[in-house]
């Protein structure tokens, strides 16, 4: 089996599972005043150094939370009360954590941040979008992924965050996709927030955290025992803390060249056995395992169905309750047509890859691509020119 | 073979693609999304029932230990199947979309992309029994009479035939059930879906009118040409419908009055009593013929998918079948299909232009 879907969630890194296993078996909760309670606090604080060490953020602003979704959604929706000023900007292609909670505190709420055929938000955007706003729509809060998931585009936070500050408003990064993969430094960056998750750097499912700077007000989406800073509630998950400050670690330490030069052996072989396939995003300033392409004329499902059965595992995009792949959101907004962004595949590579996978693509995509073209012409044949009779 | 199992989410579906599966076949495992997209937005998920059956489509095809997926269809479905059926009903007539969903989605659509990929059949848990005959294919009724669906399938080609899988044919529903439930399915006790899926609520009527608007009309009676009563859309009416005509006042003999015929481009509904119903001669086109006859062939017609059916004489004349029946029915709308058995075999298929 060729995985190449490390951007949906990655194998737990052999240290991540060792590091959690022995946690699993041992007893405390961290808030307890007991020698339990201390041995369990221990470890998490010991996580929470590990992770703002690996992330140049201090350790006071690791807030651990559920994972990516819970992140985005305490950052948007927790600064923005928080600000109480009308209008949050988020680009146009982030993540759906970011998406739909931004569109859930209303239509009147949002603006929306262009990017360009990359999927990139330049500086200037920002800025223009940040000069014009008049007071009655001003910005309480800026919201632009780190990298985007999709076509794997590294957007210029440092800069963005320099715009947003001169303006006076925070910026909060969905880096879920970022660490592990490029270097993240919270500190250098200037973003007042930064999400990322466990299982997408080599950690457990269900733990994440949101590095948020100690000026930054936000108001908590969850009440309770107020164990994180009182912004987020909840007894702490221990194991999966240790788990995750194991991987986090794992991965900002590994070595991004093996996985950069796996993934231009897959375009390259890629762009062999179809010379017509479209890389999209930008091809250099991207995420070292990423690779997304449109192939004409076929379309992402059915090729994703013919790579899946010669056990190749890949994406057409983020998925839909139904199963159903919509056109992309992020390819529309890059111009996009929608035929060719139902006509795309994400391959993503991780820290397990190897070039037998990227040879096992290399060896599938030309039939593949070949048979669901055929497949794309039988599904444009119209109603009405069946013969009868 | 390489068989492509198209799984409603019911139960049918679930152990048709079971027995293929137990058959040998490498069987893939498809759900057709057909519900109009949601916006934009996500967040506006298509409607439960779709999801949902979605996932119990998911669950059979995770008990079997096949692959599944699922394939939007919503844009071919709009356009082939409910688009048809209001432009149908707009035009006076009565449409079957189950029919036209079977030619026009599961077995054009989805058998065209399935060929394409590599797929040898598309296998449906349809009541059908199909075998093949001196190389071309045989579609008979299914053992279980109250469930049988040859009537819905009787319009596919012999090229579309030739692909087609039915595994139920030869079974009663009960027994599907119970192996179902042998098999593990969760689907087993499902019920059964009976609406016209797109129109969940079954409100057939406001459906129509959302589309087409009101169009105000007379409703007259037949015999005598007097207003009885005025009605807003032809489209809200079939022939043989007895319920819903808004007639205050009764017919002069006492006796309940039925749609007789409607007349779309003047918006008049004919009305009259049940005997006027009687049909004793009925004109189709675009016929489907499976089984060839020269000249006149003795026959049991059908007329609509459950009932209907009376012992007749067919023939073809110049692309048009004329179907003489010896004893009348009643009810028979232009737009349905007039299927023609010998036996439990079916002949032929037509869409019904007229009757006399």
């Amino acid at each position: 089996m060729a995985y190449l879907d490390h951007a949906a969630t990655t194998p737990m890194h052999p240290l991540a599972v060792a590091a959690m296993t022995e946690a699993l078996s041992t007893l405390g909760n961290a808030s307890s005043l007991h020698t339990s309670g201390r041995r369990a606090r221990r470890a998490v604080e010991e996580a929470r150094e590990d992770i703002a060490d690996a992330l140049g953020a201090r350790p006071s602003e690791v807030i651990f939370t559920a994972g990516g979704t819970e992140s985005d959604n305490l950052a948007v929706k927790g600064i923005y009360w928080a600000r109480e000023r009308p209008r949050v900007l988020a680009s146009t292609v982030e993540h759906h954590a970011v998406l739909d909670a931004v569109q859930w505190l209303g239509e009147d709420a949002v603006g929306w941040l262009e990017v360009d055929g990359h999927g990139r938000v330049q500086p200037w955007t920002l800025a223009e979008d940040l000069d014009t706003a008049s007071d009655h729509e001003a910005i309480g809060l800026v919201t632009i992924m780190w990298a985007n998931n999709e076509v794997g585009t590294i957007n210029p936070i440092r800069e963005l965050a320099e715009v947003a500050a001169a303006h006076g408003v925070p910026l909060h990064t969905d880096a879920v996709q970022a660490v592990g993969s490029v270097p993240v430094d919270f500190a250098e960056s200037g973003a007042s927030a930064l999400t990322l998750t466990g299982h997408k750097l080599g950690g457990p499912y269900g733990v994440g955290a949101l590095l948020l700077k100690r000026d930054v007000k936000c108001t908590p989406l969850l009440h309770g025992g107020g164990q994180e800073r009182d912004v987020h509630s909840g007894t702490l998950n221990v194991p999966a803390i240790v788990g995750f400050a194991a991987a986090v670690r794992a991965s900002v330490e590994d070595d991004s060249a093996r996985v950069r030069a796996l993934r231009d052996e897959l375009v390259a072989a890629v762009k062999r056995a179809v010379p017509d396939a479209v890389l999209n995003g930008d091809p250099v300033d991207r995420l070292p395992g990423n690779a997304h392409f449109t192939f004409p004329g076929c379309e992402g499902d059915s090729l994703l169905m013919l790579l899946d059965a010669k056990g190749i595992e890949c994406s057409t995009g983020s998925a839909c309750t139904a199963g159903v792949a919509q056109p992309s959101h992020v390819l529309l907004a890059m111009g996009l047509e929608p035929a060719a962004a139902r006509g795309s595949l994400r391959f993503s590579l991780g820290h397990t890859s190897t070039s037998e996978d990227v040879a096992a693509l290399a060896e599938a995509i030309g039939p593949a691509v070949e048979r669901a073209r055929n497949a794309g012409i039988a599904g444009m044949r119209r109603s009405g020119s069946t013969v009868r009779m | 073979m390489r068989v492509l199992a198209a799984m409603s989410g019911g139960v049918d579906s679930a152990v048709a693609a079971a027995r293929a599966v137990e058959a040998g076949h490498e069987v893939v495992g498809v759900h057709l999304a057909l519900s109009a997209k949601p916006g934009t937005l996500r967040t506006g998920a298509r409607g439960c029932c779709t999801v949902e059956d979605a996932h119990d489509a998911r669950r059979a095809a995770d008990v079997l230990g096949i692959p599944f997926y699922v394939w939007d269809f919503a844009e071919r479905f709009t356009e082939d199947v409910i688009e048809d059926f209001v432009a149908e009903y707009a035009a006076g007539r009565t449409p079957n979309p189950c029919l036209r969903c079977n030619e026009k989605i599961k077995f054009e659509a989805l058998l065209d992309k399935a060929i394409a990929l590599g797929f040898d059949a598309v296998c449906t848990g349809h009541y059908a029994q199909l075998s093949t005959v001196d190389g071309r294919p045989e579609l008979r009724r299914a053992v279980d009479e109250g469930k049988d669906q040859s009537y819905v399938l009787a319009s596919l080609t012999e090229d579309q035939l030739a692909h087609a899988m039915f595994p139920l044919g030869d079974t009663v529903k009960e027994q599907v059930r119970a192996e179902a439930a042998t098999r593990g399915l969760a689907v087993a006790a499902k019920p059964d879906s009976h609406d016209i899926c797109f129109i969940p609520d079954g409100d057939t009527r406001s459906f129509l009118t959302d589309k087409l608007g009101e169009q105000a009309g007379l409703l007259v009676d037949d015999e005598t040409g007097a207003v009885l009563g005025r009605h807003t859309g032809v489209h809200g009416f079939t022939v043989g419908q007895r319920h819903g005509l808004g007639i205050d006042a009764p017919a002069p003999d006492g006796r309940p009055r039925y749609v007789l015929a409607l007349e779309p481009v003047s918006g008049t509904v004919r009305v009259g009593s049940a005997a006027k119903l009687d049909v004793t001669a009925i004109d189709a086109a675009r016929p489907v013929v499976h089984v060839d006859w020269d000249g006149l062939v003795e026959c049991t017609a059908q007329v609509r998918a459950h009932g209907g059916t009376a012992s007749a004489v067919a023939e073809v004349v110049d692309g048009t079948v004329r179907v003489t029946l010896r004893e009348p029915l009643r009810g028979v709308a232009p737009g349905q299909a007039v299927v023609l058995y010998r036996d439990d075999v079916v002949l032929a298929s037509a869409t019904i232009t007229g009757t006399r």
